[in-house]
């Protein structure tokens, strides 16, 4: 009988530090997952954590993980060459290859952007699948900034608005909360543009308020929830809202059907 | 096939079972109730009829058997997983319908809800023989009638204790010859008919048509100030199934450790925390609506049948005398009163 719970040995390739507690691991394993998904990591006798997949290609999976758990810290604590385990990936991601030919905005707060990115790189070396991808990335202070070298990569090909709650001395870019920015941007045709939302549960909800103030249709928001799964095969039930369990059926969402998650 | 015993040869029935089997059965343990000089009625394993505790409710289900309270996953020493063996033998549980529709509850969950069937329940699930007491008329706080949980007919072996005199019927011919020192009768088995508790479940259309409505009701208020988050209730729950996965290292040696699960509980605190502080159903009303609501309405929406089988432990066990039955009977009336009105 196969162990559904039974991790595969993955060896850390590189840690990039993005803040003083984002760390992104490269690990070598070959998982193909889609936009969104998330896995289980876990470091033996320290615990399981349910982490989204930043990045990945056909060598290895990136991680982008806070500081902020007992599993989170050990791994924190690892080098390269030192192994994790994983096992997944679960849950369904972004059906990106409906957004062909469409313009899409990407709105993220703080580690919100790690689950989207791959998207964003995916669409980088790719841009002809797409019309137009707007990048909207809010982050609590400058410090706090995840993925600084390839936000100024991003640049080159796509507008990007970067913007920070409480900017600090040196910073002279935007300050404010991503909503504050939305009913200035550019949206040609509401109903041929894809919108994507990943952040604290807050900052979701005004956001794709915002948005459908713009006339994007409600079906053309995804979101991406997070919750701690414990199992990831919905088994375990601490992700489930009401009739949903977020690791079978999410974590990523169409709006329409967010918006009936009570919790 | 039916059979009449008597105690001894019920014993020696028993006497041949264990050879291949361990035989669970509620079970009274001499004070180790709640209080000082009360008891516990729990399941355990048997060897003879004298240990089978039949004249009162147990207070914790037999789900533990098949889906134990902390369960190891692996062995972690240096690199490798080692995943634990289990006894060779089968499993024979004698339980009442309501614990035996309990059990196919738990394998939705754990072997239909999802892409993967969950191998640790699998293993222990597919041992088992349901040996059903018969329950004609439960106890004050059972209402399996209502949640249709009264009756199971799929079972390997059906018992009537009646004083000295034991009558069943065998349906798995696997254990025919055991009981062939019996005398043959003919034995139908009987249920319950009508608890003295009726409960009206939600109807599930009905809910899903007012689902903001009835999440929102003031009727859970009541519990945000009455429970207290204890999880009593789900522990002592035959269908309650989450978990929570956990990682150990031997004081002793650090580098050898174990990954188990535990149960978990929707009412207590941590169930919902995220990474970096955030949680959600704070309330204990909303903890009570949640776990409401998956027992009656959305479990029964996934999988056509109701969560809740209806033996009233979580209100045999509940430190501040919460009612399920009187919340189940609330959500009811609320929806019925809700669709009468739009």
């Amino acid at each position: 009988m196969t162990n559904v719970y039974m991790p595969q040995k993955a060896q850390i390739l590189e840690i990039t530090p993005q803040t003083d507690i984002d760390y992104t691991f490269r690990l070598r394993a070959n998982m193909k997952p889609e936009h969104g998904q998330f896995l289980q990591l876990s470091i033996p006798k320290i615990g399981e954590a349910p982490i989204s997949i930043s990045d990945y290609n056909n060598e290895y999976i990136e991680l982008t993980i806070r500081k902020v758990g007992t599993v989170t810290d050990a791994i924190h604590e690892l080098n390269p060459g030192d192994y994790v385990f994983i096992r997944g990936p679960y849950g369904h991601g972004f059906p990106v290859n409906n957004f062909k030919g469409k313009n899409v905005i990407i709105a993220a707060g703080g580690t919100g952007l790690a689950p989207v990115k791959s998207i964003i790189n995916r669409f980088y070396r790719n841009p002809g699948e797409i019309n137009k991808l707007n990048i909207m990335a809010g982050f609590k202070s400058p410090k706090d900034i995840l993925f600084r070298d390839e936000i100024n990569m991003w640049k080159e090909k796509f507008e990007v608005l970067l913007t920070v709650d409480n900017g600090d001395k040196k910073w002279n870019g935007n300050v404010g909360l991503i909503t504050k920015f939305i009913p200035e941007i550019d949206i040609e045709n509401p109903d041929n543009t894809i919108v994507i939302v990943v952040g604290p549960p807050m900052m979701m909800k005004f956001t794709c308020l915002e948005f459908l103030k713009r006339s994007i249709p409600e079906e053309n928001i995804w979101v991406s929830f997070e919750r701690k799964m414990s199992c990831g095969i919905g088994k375990c039930g601490h992700c489930k809202i009401n009739e949903t369990y977020v690791c079978l059926e999410g974590p990523v969402f169409n709006y329409p059907k967010s918006k009936e998650l009570l919790d | 096939m039916g059979f009449e015993l008597n105690i001894q040869s019920f014993n020696n029935v028993l006497k041949s079972l264990s050879e291949n089997y361990i035989i669970y059965a509620p079970v009274r343990l001499k004070g180790k109730g709640m209080y000082s000089d009360t008891d516990l009625v729990t399941y355990g394993e048997i060897s003879s009829y004298e240990e089978i505790e039949l004249s009162e409710k147990s207070r914790y289900s037999p789900k533990e058997v098949i889906y134990p309270i902390t369960q190891t996953l692996f062995y972690f020493t240096e690199e490798e997983f080692r995943e634990p063996s289990i006894n060779n033998k089968g499993i024979i549980i004698l339980m009442r319908p309501c614990d035996a529709n309990a059990y196919l509850r738990l394998d939705n969950i754990f072997l239909k809800n999802g892409p993967y069937q969950d191998n640790y329940y699998k293993k222990l699930r597919d041992k088992v023989k349901f040996f059903i007491i018969e329950c004609t008329k439960g106890f004050s706080t059972c209402f399996c009638v209502s949640t249709g949980s009264n009756k199971f007919l799929d079972y390997d072996a059906f018992f009537r204790f009646e004083g000295d005199k034991i009558t069943c019927d065998v349906k798995n011919d696997e254990f025919n010859s055991v009981f062939e020192s019996g005398k043959k009768i003919e034995f139908e088995p009987k249920f319950i008919e009508k608890n003295e508790i009726e409960v009206k479940l939600p109807d599930v259309n009905k809910v899903s048509q007012n689902l903001e409505y009835i999440f929102n009701h003031e009727l859970w208020e009541e519990y945000t100030k009455r429970c207290i988050a204890c999880g009593r209730c789900t522990v002592s729950c035959p269908t309650c199934s989450c978990f929570t996965m956990q990682d150990i290292f031997y004081k002793d040696n650090p580098k050898c450790g174990e990954r188990r699960r535990v149960w978990a509980s929707c009412m207590v605190d941590g169930f919902t925390d995220v990474a970096g502080g955030h949680s959600y159903r704070q309330k204990y009303g909303e903890r009570m609506r949640f776990k409401t609501m998956h027992k009656v309405y959305d479990y029964t929406k996934r999988f056509g049948i109701p969560m809740c089988i209806g033996c009233g432990r979580c209100d045999d066990v509940c430190p501040e005398y919460i009612s399920f039955i009187n919340i189940i009977n609330k959500v009811y009336k609320a929806v019925e009163e809700r669709s009468e009105t739009k």
